[in-house]
């Protein structure tokens, strides 16, 4: 019945060529994390700029030197400074930054529960 | 001429004030009908400011550079189409368009609701009154757009190039009549509560308002969003940055409001948060222009920073958000007690829970946008909030959030049982197998995304079935539910399947893997009215035997001195091949990008489809009327 | 008792809010970090312009005297607007002013100092801005002032009549 002609139809959208992507591999996932610092809201990934493209060409070195994504951000780190990265650290000048809106969620859980649940 | 008539136009304008503000004191506390007068006045203040407006768009259409907004913002060879969008282009413009919408929104409302109450209208409107004088005072003492120049220059300082592209031309008005429009649900709100008036009968009234603003706010942010992806060639369209999400947060606020005055209508409940809500929308409005306009971010946005106006900006701000505090306490009775208890399997539960994640991920947003201002100002430290974060808070969020808003629709008001739960389950089961096995060969995070697709498939099952069975009962609604479920799996699958080849060509070279050959064949160039471009030929073969032809431009404009990069995008109702090339600083080559973009098009049309369903509401209500 | 606490704290935050984004307006919003101040410079190694010799930092940071290392490029416009600059400095005795040849042709590279002549005591070549990116470089122009092989400051975009006063300051 209809259900089985939903189905056919995804199927078969899925089933018509489109490609499949690689994993995303190390060297886009750490250049779309930093910012490039002379551009107005834009990756280092996405970024053709001169800035980006060396920053590009130096990921791909030190990931062929064997180094972690950990370490690889913190050497930008130590260069350009906190700015540079677009996933905030967590420590304790973040804290309320990554909390505060996990604690609005459960005030507001409170809220509901509190208000409206009293009686059932 | 026309600027002295633009700028008197705009003194007339604030003139108006007076007369509107004296005669509806009057008219408040006498006992006679609603003042025509007033009407009459607030008609004249609407008419001035669009003759300024108007003023100022012919200003730009003749180039008069003697007017300084048009010297910074125009050229004598831009297109006419973007001489005219060029009057909103820029900080003293837009502020003006502000202006023209509130206005506007104030004649409409008078107009329009005469089956209110006097007290209640005149109310409303001082309260609208303040808030378009702020603006007036604004305008004329610290944005003129008006401002001579001496002496009068041959040429124009131009547009930015990336702005002449014709979804940004109209993203803003689009966007201020929704962003700007919910001016006057706050000013509702507030005179509604100084009258006790929050019922179900102001529900109904102001429901249509809501709707209006909400329509306009989402495509406003659907356009910014379809420029981004068209113009500025990294081939996303959201970044989470700070100008989209000031856009984003506004329409969380609506959008939630809307469900509550779905509640409103029906029972005299949740009254205290939908003024809260009312407030907040255009709160969040008036600080986005404050974070926007004021250089206290970093963004991509164009209009000059300004610390001066940023101050104005945010004084009147933080007036208005006293005023409302001070009139919520003051003025807000609650409901009485015995009436606050929802059934836990309900309608009204089902809204508040989605209250309760509108308001979280609303916060995220905030949070994220604002924290970076606050930790600079106390710490000296500078941090960047990006993607990563509002993704890790976000998408987990996401899926109680779409069970929810494909169980809560089904249920009664009051109380419930779930009927057809077999149909349910087997929606269930047969979104998360297929979430399986789409999601089972690929590399990426098993669990989570079969979860998420896996959720956003069940919604999109019930909501399509909700919406072939029940025809036109609810229509807004399931149009609206299932706009959304389509958005949210084709930006999943967007996300998912999306793939990029980059790579350094010289003409006459090719880039060859598995699936495609890309050659580089030739490089035209063209002379255009105001700038010179370089176009790409290229040839693309994929492994199926298929042959396109794409052409990215890079293109040279003369003022001012600035090269872009236009993308070549082919789209189907599939996915999108999108093409970008630019020039690697002095070498022969061209840096190459070639992307496959799977359903960007049905992004665009589910968000189509949402706001498609809010209009329909609106209309079937107008229908009622008559 | 509950709803007068409310709104008074609700105020009072409000209060606070505004006289944080009241102070941030009024801080300047060009982010010019200050790392790397009195740190070691980073080593690296790379080539002398003219020839194919290589040569590390160690080498070039050698005496107990000043350093000036600026970045620049034959495509570079703004550089062309500092040159007069670093043809004035040259003329300094205990200055040494070593140029960062970035991502630029070597013809170019070497018409441009034809044209405008040769600031530097020694050039090394950049070809892909990775030793740039080691000095948390920006971009071109950019000059660091280095002693005692370790950054004392450093100027970003070309030297002009503002900043000419700094580097001035420091080399007395």
């Amino acid at each position: 019945m209809k259900l089985i002609k939903y189905l056919v139809i995804i199927f078969f959208m899925f089933n018509l060529s489109f490609s499949i992507a690689q994993s995303k591999d190390l060297k886009t996932k750490i250049a779309k994390n930093l910012r490039c610092l002379i551009c107005q809201g834009q990756s280092v990934h996405d970024s053709d700029s001169e800035f980006a493209n060396s920053l590009k060409i130096l990921i791909e070195k030190k990931i062929g030197e064997g180094e972690s994504e950990k370490q690889i951000y913190d050497f930008f780190r130590d260069k350009y400074g906190e700015w540079i990265l677009y996933d905030p650290i967590f420590n304790k000048k973040t804290y309320f930054l990554w909390l505060l809106p996990i604690l609005m969620f459960m005030i507001g859980g409170a809220i509901i529960m509190k208000k409206f649940f009293i009686k059932k | 001429m026309l600027n002295s008539i633009g700028h008197y136009s705009l003194i007339f304008g604030i003139c108006f004030s007076f007369p509107i503000i004296f005669y509806s004191v009057i008219n408040f506390r006498n006992s006679k009908e609603l003042d025509k007068k007033i009407i009459f006045f607030i008609f004249l203040q609407f008419f001035f400011v669009i003759v300024s407006f108007l003023g100022l768009v012919f200003l730009f259409i003749i180039s008069d550079f003697s007017n300084e907004t048009v010297f910074n913002n125009s050229h004598t060879t831009k297109p006419l189409f973007y001489k005219i969008s060029g009057t909103w282009g820029n900080h003293e413009g837009s502020l003006l368009l502000w202006l023209l919408v509130l206005t506007l929104f104030l004649f409409l409302f008078t107009i329009k609701s005469k089956d209110q109450k006097k007290e209640y209208r005149i109310l409303t409107l001082l309260f609208q009154q303040i808030i378009i004088i702020g603006f007036f005072v604004f305008l004329i003492k610290n944005s003129s757009p008006f401002n001579y120049i001496y002496p009068i220059p041959d040429e124009g300082l131009g547009l930015n190039p990336i702005l002449q592209d014709p979804a940004l031309a109209i993203h803003p008005p689009i966007l201020y009549l929704g962003y700007v429009g919910s001016s006057i649900i706050f000013s509702s709100a507030l005179a509604a509560t100084a009258l006790n008036y929050i019922s179900k009968k102001w529900a109904v009234h102001i429901k249509r308002w809501v709707l209006v603003s909400w329509v306009f706010l989402t495509l406003g942010i659907l356009l910014g969003s379809i420029w981004a992806y068209y113009e500025l060639g990294w081939g996303g369209f959201w970044f989470w940055d700070p100008v989209e999400n000031v856009s984003l947060m506004p329409w969380l606020a609506l959008t939630t409001l809307l469900h509550c005055i779905l509640v409103l209508e029906k029972r005299l409940v949740l009254t205290s948060w939908v003024v809260i809500l009312s407030i907040t929308t255009f709160t969040l409005s008036m600080c986005g222009t404050f974070l926007v306009r004021s250089g206290i971010l970093n963004s991509v946005h164009t209009f000059a920073n300004d610390p001066e106006r940023g101050l104005y900006i945010l004084i009147f701000l933080f007036t208005l958000i006293f005023l409302s505090l001070f009139i919520f306490f003051v003025f807000h009775k609650s409901e009485t007690k015995n009436t606050t208890s929802f059934f836990w399997l309900s309608k009204e539960t089902s809204i508040l829970i989605n209250n309760w994640f509108m308001m979280y991920f609303l916060s995220v947003i905030l949070i994220g946008t604002i924290y970076p201002i606050f930790l600079e100002v106390l710490s000296s430290e500078k941090i960047s909030v990006g993607p990563p974060f509002y993704n890790k808070l976000i998408i987990p969020f996401l899926i109680p959030f779409l069970f929810a808003m494909t169980i809560g629709p089904k249920l009664n008001w009051i109380k419930s049982d779930l009927k057809n739960k077999l149909n349910l389950i087997v929606f269930l089961i047969i979104s998360f197998l297929l979430s399986y096995l789409i999601i089972k060969d690929l590399k990426i995070s098993f669990l989570i995304n079969t979860v998420l697709i896996g959720s956003a498939f069940f919604l999109f099952f019930v909501t399509m079935r909700d919406f072939m069975k029940s025809k036109f009962r609810n229509l807004s609604q399931s149009l609206g539910h299932l706009g959304f479920s389509l958005l949210i799996l084709s930006i999943l699958f967007n996300n998912i399947f999306s793939s990029e080849i980059i790579t350094n060509l010289k003409i006459g070279e090719t880039f060859e893997s598995k699936k495609v050959s890309i050659s580089f064949e030739s490089v035209e160039k063209k002379e255009y009215q105001n700038f010179s471009a370089v176009i790409g030929k290229f040839k693309i073969l994929h492994s199926d035997g298929k042959i396109e032809f794409l052409e990215p431009e890079l293109r040279i404009y003369n003022q001012p001195n600035i090269v872009t990069s236009e993308a070549d995008i082919k789209t189907n109702l599939l996915q999108d091949i999108f093409m970008t090339i630019n020039l690697v600083q002095n070498q022969e080559y061209f840096n190459v990008r070639y992307q496959i973009k799977p359903f960007m098009l049905w992004i665009w049309l589910s968000v189509l489809l949402i706001s498609f369903g809010g209009l329909i509401s609106f209309l079937k209500k107008r229908q009622n009327e008559i | 008792m509950k709803f007068k606490f409310f709104p008074i704290t609700l105020f009072i935050f409000f209060i606070i809010v505004f006289s944080i984004f009241y102070k941030g307006l009024k801080n300047s919003n060009i982010y010019t970090p200050n790392l790397g101040l009195q740190k070691d410079i980073p080593f690296f190694e790379a080539t002398v312009f003219n020839s194919n010799k290589r040569v590390n930092s160690d080498e070039i940071f050698d005496h107990d005297q000043f350093y000036l290392m600026n970045i620049w490029a034959s495509w570079c416009a703004p550089c062309r607007e500092e040159h007069p600059f670093l043809m004035d400095l040259k003329k300094r005795e205990k200055l040494k002013i070593i140029g960062l040849n970035y991502k630029d042709k070597k013809r170019s590279a070497k018409n441009f100092l034809l044209e405008l002549k040769n600031p530097y005591d020694l050039i090394i070549s950049d070809n892909d801005g990775t030793i740039a990116i080691n000095w948390g470089a920006y971009g071109v122009p950019e000059t660091f002032i280095i002693y005692n092989r370790k950054i004392i400051d450093k100027i970003i975009g070309p030297i002009n009549d503002n900043t000419i006063l700094k580097i001035n300051e420091i080399l007395k």
